[in-house]
């Protein structure tokens, strides 16, 4: 009877070597929020940087339902959005009736506000997964969006509610009309989100939210209804939604009621599976990875959402656990120190794979500014080589690029596959795969 | 003393099919229960019946004396009735650790708590090393449950089901599929873990389920032929048409 002795042991060693190695890395994220807008310092990179954080607390919330209790929710914009119109609301009564509230404190409005609706249809919604959820998520989705151009006085109609964000009461000087501090008023949230969503995962109800993702039947046979385990899960990510609503509100200073379409759920959706659902931080990738793409893409193509859709399509079909599946998948070949075996391949097949994208880019360009000849003009920039869009020799070269680079890359594909047996091989050998 | 279950006059019919006909079965305090009967019986049924996975079309189950027909499965097991599946049920993406851990938050009152830190409950962190040694899975604490062997799994999935300390545990063929070997280790542990406390199994490796029970009762097509002591059940001669035929003596 040693055995339980030497395991509770153990635990404990590995929990507070765990505990050190995880107070860490909020530090590094603390202090890279800090330092972050110092290093990039243009009105550019900040108004990135806040959509960046917005978006990396709503993906959060998202994957509260998607990764860690197994809904698909199709309309969690909803959320987002009546949290936005509350806290847009509340700061136009705040600063019209004088009421001591500063502008920090009005993301917790907005979180409010998602919580509260989620509260009120969330009973119903949650009563079944699977597809009735998904079904009844994007019916409730369109029914709010479509209520929103209705009643003109809630939700301002097409044009929404605007507000002035430097007329709340100001703490420390603060007036938060520079975007520098509207930034940090994001980041502070961001850090405040991103903990409490990561201590819900630790507590007894975001353990069960994963057994009902993995086997509601079950469940029911330990004690719990999933029901209600549904439920709170709905209310959670309905409260953080609002929060990154909230914030939206105060960083635009509007609400309009394209923040709770159908557009806005998918994107949410696109982030947190790009990202990858299996793990905690999969979402936060994503977010970044979306935003940036989103910000970025808008300015260089008109098709930016092709891109997306062929994005999201190859994550699906290629790597289902998304970004951060693939880089976890690395964890027990860096354990067993058999990396190496598999980068060699990575780097080889990394040219010809480099070629077929170009090509595939260059095709789409060439494909949408032939068609819709309008503004955009014909010279398409690509690796700063300019092509002609009408050109013979741009298809030419988009062409070879292509199939070229596919006939090639299948090759240097087949040796990553072999490289990676070759390693899983030696990890399992070495006890780190199972 | 009131029985541990009483099933009276239980009938379930799927669509047309009478399945169950006229149930009735009594198990008492600290008895350990055998069900034996030929494949498609309604053994499982039974136990769906009794563990609220599916309702009764007519009659009364009694747990402990308290009516439980027609309550939720989490209701029930809350009354303190806990039940392992003969198809392996259990949480495959959470690894072994967590899986019991999972099984033992109810019945130490954290129910949704969400304020408390998981892996700070002193209470449940010892009960889930206990369960874990008792079912010879502590090495493998840390490996999701998808990727056990298959009487790994089915080890878990008694563990999981003894978990919650319930007082009345179903088991439903914990040893099917396993070797001899695998078999011995399974009803040695069977029997360790529900000492004290009230033990209904599905088995059919009858020299189990002679040197187990206390009682057996014998269900065909639905309906219970007979049921008493294993020597009872040897000598019935309903018992040896029906279904053991030579095998008993
Ligand atoms: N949900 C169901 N719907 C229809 N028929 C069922 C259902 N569950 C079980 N049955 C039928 O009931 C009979 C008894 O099944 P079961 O209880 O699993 O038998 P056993 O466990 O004794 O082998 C079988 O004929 C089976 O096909
Ligand atoms: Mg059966």
């Amino acid at each position: 009877m040693t055995n339980p002795v030497t395991t509770a042991t153990a635990a404990t060693k590995d929990e507070s070597g765990g505990t050190l190695s995880f107070y860490g890395i909020w530090l590094i994220a603390a202090v890279a929020l800090v330092v972050l807008p110092l290093i990039f310092s243009s009105g550019g990179s900040l108004t990135s940087f806040s959509l960046i954080g917005i978006s990396i607390i709503f993906a959060l919330s998202y994957n509260i339902l998607l990764g860690q209790t197994g809904l698909l929710s199709f309309g969690h914009a909803v959320q987002y959005g009546l949290g936005g119109f509350l806290a847009v609301h509340m700061m136009n009564a705040v600063a019209s009736y004088d009421w001591p509230i500063p502008l920090p404190v009005i993301p917790l409005i907005g979180g409010i506000g998602g919580l509260a609706f989620a509260t009120l249809v969330g009973w119903v919604m949650t009563k079944r997964a699977g597809t009735v959820f998904a079904m009844i998520s994007l019916g409730i989705g369109e029914l709010v969006a479509s209520s929103s151009l209705i009643l003109r006085s809630v939700f301002g109609g097409e044009s929404g509610i605007t507000t002035d964000r430097t007329a709340l009461p100001h703490i420390f000087g603060w007036t938060f009309g520079p975007q520098l501090q509207v930034y940090y008023l994001i980041a502070f949230w961001v850090m405040i989100s991103a903990i409490a969503m990561y201590a819900l995962t630790r507590t007894p109800l975001g353990r069960i939210c994963n057994a009902v993702r993995d086997n509601p039947e079950r469940v029911e046979f330990i004690g719990y209804d999933p029901h209600v385990v549904r439920y709170f899960a709905y209310m959670f990510a309905g409260f953080f939604a609002g929060i990154a609503g909230g914030l939206t509100a105060i960083n635009f200073e509007i609400a309009n009621s394209a923040y709770l379409g159908a557009t806005q759920s998918g994107l949410v959706l696109f982030a947190a599976f790009i990202g990858g659902t299996a793990y905690f931080f999969g979402p936060i990738l994503g977010a970044i990875l979306v935003t940036y793409l989103q910000l970025g893409l808008t300015n260089v193509t008109s098709v930016w959402q092709l891109y997306f859709g062929i994005i999201f399509i190859g994550i699906v079909m290629f790597a289902p656990g998304g970004i951060a599946g693939i880089l976890m998948k690395h964890r027990p070949l860096i354990r067993a120190r058999t990396l190496g075996t598999v980068i060699p391949s990575y780097l080889v097949a990394a040219l010809p794979t480099l070629a077929l994208v170009l090509g595939i880019i260059l095709s789409i360009e060439t494909v949408a500014r032939y068609t819709a000849s309008e503004g955009e003009g014909n010279v398409i920039n690509l690796v700063g080589i300019p092509f002609v869009a009408t050109a013979p020799t741009t298809w030419a070269v988009a062409v070879v690029l292509v199939v070229g680079g596919f006939l090639i890359a299948r090759v240097t594909w087949r040796r990553v596959a072999e490289a990676w047996d070759r390693a899983a091989t030696v990890a399992r050998d070495r006890g780190y795969l199972a | 003393m009131t029985a541990a279950i009483e099933v009276k006059a239980v009938d379930k019919s799927f669509g047309n099919v009478g399945i169950i006909r006229d149930l009735n079965l009594n198990v008492a305090q600290g008895e350990r229960h055998a069900v034996i009967g030929p494949n498609g019986a309604g053994k499982s049924t039974t136990f769906n019946l009794i563990s609220g996975h599916i309702k009764p079309t007519s009659g009364e189950i009694r747990l402990n004396g308290e009516v439980i027909s027609g309550l939720r499965p989490f209701e029930i097991n809350r009354r303190g009735l806990s039940r392992s599946f003969q198809v392996t049920n259990v949480f495959a993406r959470m690894t072994v650790w967590e899986n019991v851990r999972c099984a033992v938050l109810w019945a130490t009152g954290h129910r949704y708590a969400f304020w408390k830190n998981v892996d700070h409950l002193p209470e449940v962190k010892q009960r889930t090393a206990q369960i874990l040694d008792d079912i010879h899975l502590s090495h493998r604490r840390d490996v999701p449950a998808g990727l056990l062997t298959y009487a790994e799994q089915r080890e878990l999935e008694i563990g999981i089901t003894i978990a919650s300390g319930a007082s009345v545990i179903m088991l439903d063929e914990p040893t099917a599929g396993m070797s001899h070997a695998e078999t011995d280790r399974a009803v040695a542990l069977i029997r360790r873990l529900t000492e004290g406390r009230t033990l209904v199994i599905v088995e059919h490796d009858m020299s189990v389920v002679f040197g187990l029970a206390d009682r057996i009762s014998v269900l065909v097509y639905g309906n219970i032929i007979a049921s008493g002591t294993p020597d009872e059940i040897r000598g019935n001669p309903k018992v040896k048409e029906a279904y053991l035929g030579e095998e008993v003596d």
